[in-house]
This record gives structure tokens, C-alpha cells and sequence, in this order.
């Protein structure tokens, strides 16, 4: 069976080719448009990995991830945050908020394959 | 070590012709990017493993070179003819280096191999001036990054002990452990010390760290890569404990009390305290209470890793491709060869006993040994392309000399030929497009004047074509003369003064020993041992030579020749008691002769086989046995230099797998039969040469009919 990747942006260009990526490496992918879109989409799933923006109208990343650790389920899947180096000090809120590690945009496709062979394996 | 130089020594001699290739194809394309990356990457790892194996003069020379090329890479400098040249008489410098250590003997850096170097220097000093420093300082910075990975291995002693919470942020440590063991050869051992007790466990907690001894091309930062979303989680210490000293023997024998020793795990005393006493040290250590079993256990893993490491690289430098010995494989094939012959011994006696788990057992064996025969006739094959670029520089040096424009173009350099075969084609070869560039094709203003281009081609070719290999040399220059020939062979005495002979007869008279028709005598060819060696050297493979010429417009030589040497398919076939075996590639197929079809030809040795008229020779005429021949025989068809002949024998036996014995000096002038091998119930079985026996018959006919005209 295909691990499911649930992935948040609000941007709607990032959300395809991230999804066509990894749908493309064979995962499955649910797509959310912002943090509360994936934690509502995220209720109730097997997912084995998350991918998410950090800025998002709603709920931003960090929020997103400090929601899902929360949760039993989501307490120890990987978290990746889609960040722009810029970020660097969000970059470390996010980990303190539980994140697993980041990619920084822009990205290539095989990058992002790379981080998520690394955390998933 | 000496085996080390030994593998450099063949290295280098592919990575110059590599070289060589490359760069005269870079002559024609300069701005191919291609081309001079791979100029590039042989000139760097020729500096490269010279290096490593002490050839320190080829690592300086091949280092200059390098350095130029470098910037012809990053555009900074562009390819001309000169910097080629230099670069070719550059390699024909370090090819020197490597054939005199070979001689062993220590060379003294020769005087041009120190002009060469010079003159790339100096090439690259006028270029440092004119360009911009920073430019030049950017050019130099990805290289050292290349040196670090193409580099040898590295060793690290690789400490990892993630944070109690690292589950918490999703990580799982090991997958990180597995992509650090995708780096290379590595160890790991469990630190398990800080395990609590069951009760006090936090399952949520992690209380594992480990140790990780890994040999890798890759450097320091690529591990840091690895733990790179933990570096705040963990503690990660990582060493690189390669030995640089080069000095492998000290590397391996590091004791285990040093090694811990070294890692601060016991003090030197303590560990000089137990060397006292003769026990395994790991134990007397533990026992001792000095260091845990734990440590130990570790840096047991690290001496058993460089141990590896070392054996490893052994194998590693023999794995890609093996080489052996050119005898080992001659032997390997005779000894398939026994084994054919043990085999077809085998299906005999089975088919006789007619039992049918025996034959079961036979028809098992034959067709592996089918396998193994064409399994290990391959390992003898190469790719010709190998020789024909040899010629490449061969051709651009002599038109150079006499003055004549001329370029090489070469196909199916990938066709494969037996390796004796390809060996012993060198030298014809060599002849024969020496005779092109001399004799056929004429100079730059002569071929203006006849309205062809300024520039000669000489064409060299190789294809299959069943069981032999066809290679063409051809050349659009001024062709064979025809009349010059017969003139010439006349004045020898070769021909009669009024032989007539066809045009292919004629120009065959050249493979004749003393005929040269150059004018003079030059430096590339004429000297009178001329193409009657290429025709030796060209029989000696039972092959044959074709010539065809037009004057004016230029001549095409043909050789023809087996594509191995050992073992063929043949048809076994039998007239009276005796066997004979017809090499299969020329057969088409087997059809019977009956009186009635005799009778319908009229005398005519000829069968309508297909609504085709089809000459046919009887064997037993040829080989004049007695007796009478049976009411049915059968017509063997084959397919000989174009013409469709057929062959009369008793009986068709069926395939034969056939290992070719060579008949010896007895029989050396019997040119009907190539060679023997020897059935199943130790019967000799001669192998018919086909196109030599309808040669000969064409003859004996010419000679009947002549003799009956008068």
C-alpha cells in the first residue's frame, strides 16, 4: 500500500507540482489549501507524512504543526516545512513546534523526493 | 603495491587512448563541451591515480595540462590545433613515463617532458594575466570540490546520540541511519548503555545512541547532511580517522588497547597495566572494570571495519572488470573445447543406449555446454573500435608528413572479433591504410585538378556477415592502375606476357610477394615487402582479401575473416566411412538427389532445387573415393561468394558443435581443408574449406577445357 502524504499551501501552482511529484514517485497525496483545511481533511486518516507551507491564511504552518503533534495520531509522523531561507528564525519555531525538518523554496522536485525518502523512508 | 602500479600502468594506457580519441575529435569539433569534458576527466584521473600509485612526474605534467583544460572547460580559453598538438605530443611524453617505469627503470624528468609542462604554464600564466583574478579563483573552486569526491576514502568515526524527544518532531533515527549507510562501507554498533529499566521506561522516549564507522568517498559535509534536521537534537561527533600516511600495514595492525585509547576511553597506564598479562585484552579490560563491554565492543567494530575497508578496496579495484591473464583464457577455451568433444561423446552413447533418462541427462548437458561455448567465446570477443582508433592518429601523422590532407572515418567500430583475431589484424591493417595514405590518395593540388575535394578520406569499416567479419578499407583516391600492374608483373616474371586475366585476378597481383609499384621508395611505404604480408598475415586467419578498384575514382579492400578461431557450428555430413564437417554459416539447405533428377539434367551436374538451377560439385568425385554412390544422396546448398553451390555427399548427419584442431605443417599445403575436429566416438572429421573447393574445381575445369581445345 501507498504511504499517504498530506500536503497544505495556499498556493495553488506549489500545491500541484508538489503533489504531482510525489504522486508521481507513488504516494498517494490529500491536498489542503490552508492549516485548518488539512487539519479538517486530516481527521480520521492514516497519513504518513506532512508537507506544509509555512505562511497560510486560517492556520499557518507552525500552528498546523503544533495542532497535529497534539494529536495521538499525528504524534510522531514527520512534519516537513516548506520555507524560504529568509525564514531562518521560523525555521526554528517550527522545530520547536515539532517539526521534523524543512525544504527551502524554491525547491526542485528531486529535492523534495530527497527529504521525503529521508524522513519516510 | 607493485600490483597497484601494475593496474595504473594498464589504466593509463586506456585513458591516453581515450585521450587521443577525444582530442582529435576535439580538433574537429573545438567547441564541443562534450569532448573536452572528457579531455578533462581522463587528463584527471590520470593525475589523479599517478598520483596515488608515486608516478609523480606524470601527476605534474598531467597537473598543468589539467589546469588548462580546466579553463578550456569553463570557457575561458578556447581549443585550437596548437593547444591539441601540444596536448597530443604531451601524451605521447607521459605514455613514454609509463613504458619506462614499466622497463623498470627510474626516469629522469626528461627535458620534454619539462618543455611541455613549461608550455602549458606559461599558457596559463598569459591567460591568469589578462583575465580577472576573481575569475580565475571561481574556475579553481568547484575543482577542489571534485578533488574531495573522486579522492580516496575517507574513514569517520561517526558518534550519534539523538535527544530522549526526538520522536517527538517525527524523526526516526534509523532512517538517518540507513542514508549514512548508503555512503559507503559501514559499521554500526547500538550504544544500549542508558537503557533504564523496564519500569522506568518512557516508551515515547528514545535511549539509544550509536557508533558508526564508515569508509566513504563522500566528505564530512555529506554526513553533516545527513542529521542535518537534528544537529539540535542529538549529539553528533564526527571524526575523520583516515590514515593519510598511506601506510596501510600500520592502519590495520592498530591494536585494539590503542584504539580505545585513542578514543579516550581508557587511559594509557590502565591499558599498559593489562598488556602485562596475556589475555585477549577486550576481556582483561572488562573483567578489570576499566571499560565497559560496551566500549569495547565498539572499538572492536572500528578495528573490524578498517579491516574490511582494507580488503574491500581489493576487491572494489577488481570488480568493475576483471583482467586476466590472455593464457588462462586460452586455456578456458581449449578446455570447452575437450569438453564439446566429451559432450558429443556423451549424445552418441545416450542415443545408442536409447534410454531414455540418459538421453534426457545428454540433451541437458548439450545444451548447456552450447551455453558455455558461446558464453566463453564471448569473453574472447572485443570491440574492434579500439584498434581502429589507433589509426586515427596513425592517419593524421603520415598525411601531416606527406603533406596530404586526409581524414579517417570509421565504422561499426563496435563489431566484435576474437581477440587473436583483432591482434593479428594490426599489422595488415596498418599496411593497408599506410598503402592508402602513400599510394591512393594523392595530393591536395592533384585532386583539386581532377575535381575532387582537397581533403582524401580513407574509409574503414567492419560488419558482420554470418560467421565472419567483413572489413573494408576504402579510399577515394586515385585507384589502382590496372595496366601498371600487368606491366609490373610482366617485368617480375609473376605472369606470362600474354596471360589474360580478369580485373579482380589483376589487381590480386599486388598480394604478391616482391610487387610494389610505387615510384620511389618513402619513409611510409614501398619497401618492397608490401601486400604479400597483408595476405600472409590475412591467410594466417583464414581469411580472404577482395580487391576493387576504379581508376580515378579510388579502391576498396575487402578482408574477410572468421569471427573466431576455436569452435564453429558445423554440419556433419558423411561420403563412405569418412566424415567431413561444412561450416554451417554458408549452408542454405539440404535437399535430396535421386537417379531420376540425375537423369532429368542430362549428364549436367546441376539440380533444380526451388525453380533454381543449382550447380552442384560431388564431394566423392573430388576427394576420388571408390565405390559406388547410393541410390539417394543429398545436395548440401550453400551460399559461396555471392553464387549458389551445391555440395553431393552420402548422408547428412545433422549440427555439430565443431572445436577446430589445426591439421599441422604435414598438411599445410591441403587448401580444400581447414582443419579437423575430432566426434563423439574419437572418428577424425575433416572441416572442408567450401569456397577453396569450388576455387579449385573452377580451375580443373579451366584446365579441361583448355586441354580439350587442343
Amino acid at each position: 500500500m501507498s504511504k499517504v502524504i498530506l500536503t497544505a499551501d495556499d498556493s495553488a501552482s506549489v500545491r500541484q507540482m508538489v503533489s504531482f511529484t510525489i504522486r508521481d514517485a507513488g504516494y498517494e497525496v490529500i491536498e489542503a489549501v490552508d492549516g485548518r483545511d488539512a487539519l479538517a481533511k486530516a481527521a480520521g486518516q492514516t497519513i504518513h507524512m506532512v508537507l506544509t507551507d509555512l505562511n497560510m491564511p486560517n492556520l499557518d504552518g507552525i500552528g498546523l504543526i503544533r495542532e497535529l503533534r497534539a494529536l495521538p495520531a499525528f504524534k510522531f509522523i514527520p512534519i516537513i516545512l516548506l520555507t524560504t531561507e529568509s525564514q531562518a528564525e521560523k525555521k526554528m519555531e517550527g522545530k520547536a513546534a515539532g517539526a521534523t525538518g524543512w525544504i527551502v523554496k524554491p525547491f526542485k522536485p528531486e529535492q523534495l523526493l530527497a527529504v521525503i525518502r529521508k524522513v519516510i523512508g | 603495491m607493485d600490483k597497484f602500479r601494475e593496474a595504473f600502468r594498464e589504466e593509463a594506457h586506456e585513458l591516453l587512448a581515450e585521450l587521443e580519441t577525444s582530442l582529435l575529435e576535439l580538433e574537429k569539433e573545438p567547441g564541443d563541451e562534450d569532448l573536452i569534458g572528457r579531455v578533462f576527466r581522463a587528463m584527471h584521473t590520470l593525475k589523479g591515480s599517478s598520483g596515488m600509485f608515486g608516478f609523480d612526474d606524470i601527476k605534474k605534467l598531467t597537473h598543468d595540462i589539467e589546469n588548462v583544460y580546466d579553463m578550456v572547460r569553463s570557457g575561458k580559453m578556447a581549443v585550437n590545433s596548437a593547444l591539441i598538438d601540444m596536448t597530443l605530443r604531451a601524451c605521447d611524453e607521459v605514455k613514454k613515463m609509463v613504458e619506462a617505469e614499466e622497463d623498470g627503470e627510474a626516469v629522469p624528468e626528461s627535458e620534454a617532458a619539462l618543455a611541455i609542462s613549461g608550455a602549458f604554464r606559461s599558457l596559463l600564466e598569459d591567460f591568469r594575466g589578462e583575465a580577472k583574478p576573481e575569475a580565475a579563483h571561481d574556475g579553481r573552486v568547484p575543482r577542489a570540490d571534485e578533488e574531495k569526491k573522486e579522492g580516496n576514502a575517507h574513514t569517520y568515526r561517526i558518534s550519534f546520540r539523538p535527544a530522549a524527544d526526538i520522536f517527538l518532531s517525527g524523526t526516526n533515527p534509523l532512517l538517518l541511519l540507513n542514508e549514512v549507510r548508503d555512503l559507503g562501507l559501514c559499521d554500526i554498533v547500538a550504544r544500549t548503555e542508558q537503557i533504564p529499566s523496564l519500569n522506568e521506561i518512557d516508551p515515547e522516549a528514545c535511549y539509544t545512541g550509536w557508533e558508526v564507522m564508515l569508509t566513504s568517498e563522500h566528505d564530512i559535509n555529506a554526513i553533516r547532511d545527513i542529521f542535518i534536521f537534528v544537529e539540535d537534537q542529538c549529539t553528533l561527533d564526527i571524526e575523520d580517522i583516515t590514515d593519510d600516511s598511506g601506510d596501510e600495514e600500520a592502519r590495520e595492525d592498530r591494536k585494539l588497547g590503542e584504539i580505545l585509547v585513542k578514543r579516550g576511553d581508557i587511559s594509557e597506564p590502565d591499558l599498559r597495566k593489562i598488556l602485562d598479562s596475556h589475555k585477549k585484552i577486550g576481556e582483561i579490560l572488562v573483567e578489570s572494570g576499566v571499560v565497559g563491554a560496551e566500549k569495547v565492543e565498539i572499538a572492536l567494530a572500528e578495528q573490524k571495519h578498517v579491516r574490511e575497508v582494507k580488503q574491500r578496496k581489493q576487491v572494489v579495484e577488481a570488480a568493475a572488470s576483471i583482467r586476466v591473464p590472455a593464457e588462462k583464457l586460452d586455456r578456458l577455451v581449449n578446455m570447452v573445447g575437450e569438453l564439446v568433444t566429451v559432450q558429443s561423446r556423451l549424445s552418441q552413447i545416450s542415443t545408442q543406449r536409447n534410454d531414455p533418462l540418459l538421453i534426457q541427462v545428454a540433451e541437458e548437458v548439450e545444451r548447456l555446454m552450447a551455453d558455455l561455448r558461446d558464453n566463453t567465446m564471448s569473453i574472447r570477443m572485443l570491440a574492434i573500435g579500439s584498434t581502429f582508433s589507433r589509426f586515427e592518429r596513425l592517419v593524421r601523422d603520415l598525411s601531416a608528413e606527406l603533406g596530404k590532407d586526409i581524414v579517417l572515418k570509421t565504422e561499426g567500430a563496435e563489431t566484435e572479433l576474437d581477440k587473436t583475431v583483432i591482434e593479428k589484424l594490426n599489422d595488415p591493417l596498418v599496411h593497408l591504410i599506410r598503402n592508402c595514405i602513400d599510394h591512393g590518395i594523392e595530393a591536395p593540388a592533384v585532386r583539386e585538378a581532377a575535381g575532387k575535394p582537397r581533403q582524401g578520406t580513407v574509409l574503414l569499416a567492419a560488419e558482420h556477415a554470418g560467421a565472419h567479419v567483413v572489413i573494408t578499407i576504402r579510399d577515394d583516391g586515385a585507384g589502382l592502375d590496372g595496366e601498371a600492374i600487368r606491366a609490373k608483373a610482366i617485368e617480375r616474371g609473376i605472369i606470362a606476357p600474354d596471360a589474360e586475366l580478369s580485373e579482380r585476378e589483376l589487381y590480386a597481383l599486388i598480394l604478391q610477394p616482391g610487387f610494389s609499384t610505387a615510384r620511389k621508395v618513402t619513409s611510409v611505404s614501398g619497401r618492397g615487402v608490401g601486400m604479400d604480408v597483408v595476405k600472409k598475415g590475412i591467410d594466417a586467419l583464414q581469411g580472404t582479401i577482395e580487391i576493387i578498384s576504379k581508376k580515378g575514382k579510388g579502391s576498396s579492400i575487402i578482408l574477410k575473416l572468421p569471427l573466431t578461431l576455436a569452435i564453429i557450428d558445423g554440419l556433419l555430413v558423411r561420403i563412405e566411412e569418412s566424415y567431413f564437417i561444412m561450416p554451417l554459416s554458408a549452408i542454405e539447405e539440404c535437399v535430396e538427389l535421386t537417379n531420376a533428377d540425375i537423369a532429368r539434367a542430362h549428364g549436367k551436374c546441376i539440380a533444380e532445387i526451388r525453380g533454381e538451377i543449382v550447380p552442384y560439385l560431388r564431394l566423392r568425385d573430388a576427394f576420388a573415393f571408390a565405390g559406388q554412390r547410393p541410390a539417394i544422396e543429398q545436395i548440401v546448398t550453400t551460399r559461396i561468394n555471392g553464387g549458389r553451390v551445391g555440395f553431393v555427399v552420402d548422408q547428412v548427419i545433422g549440427g555439430h558443435q565443431t572445436v577446430i584442431k589445426s591439421m599441422g605443417q604435414m598438411c599445410k599445403d591441403i587448401k580444400t581443408v581447414s582443419g579437423a575436429t575430432i566426434l563423439g566416438d574419437g572418428t577424425v572429421a575433416l572441416i572442408l574449406d567450401l569456397p577453396k573447393i569450388v576455387e579449385q574445381a573452377e580451375r580443373e575445369e579451366a584446365v579441361g577445357r583448355n586441354n580439350s581445345r587442343y
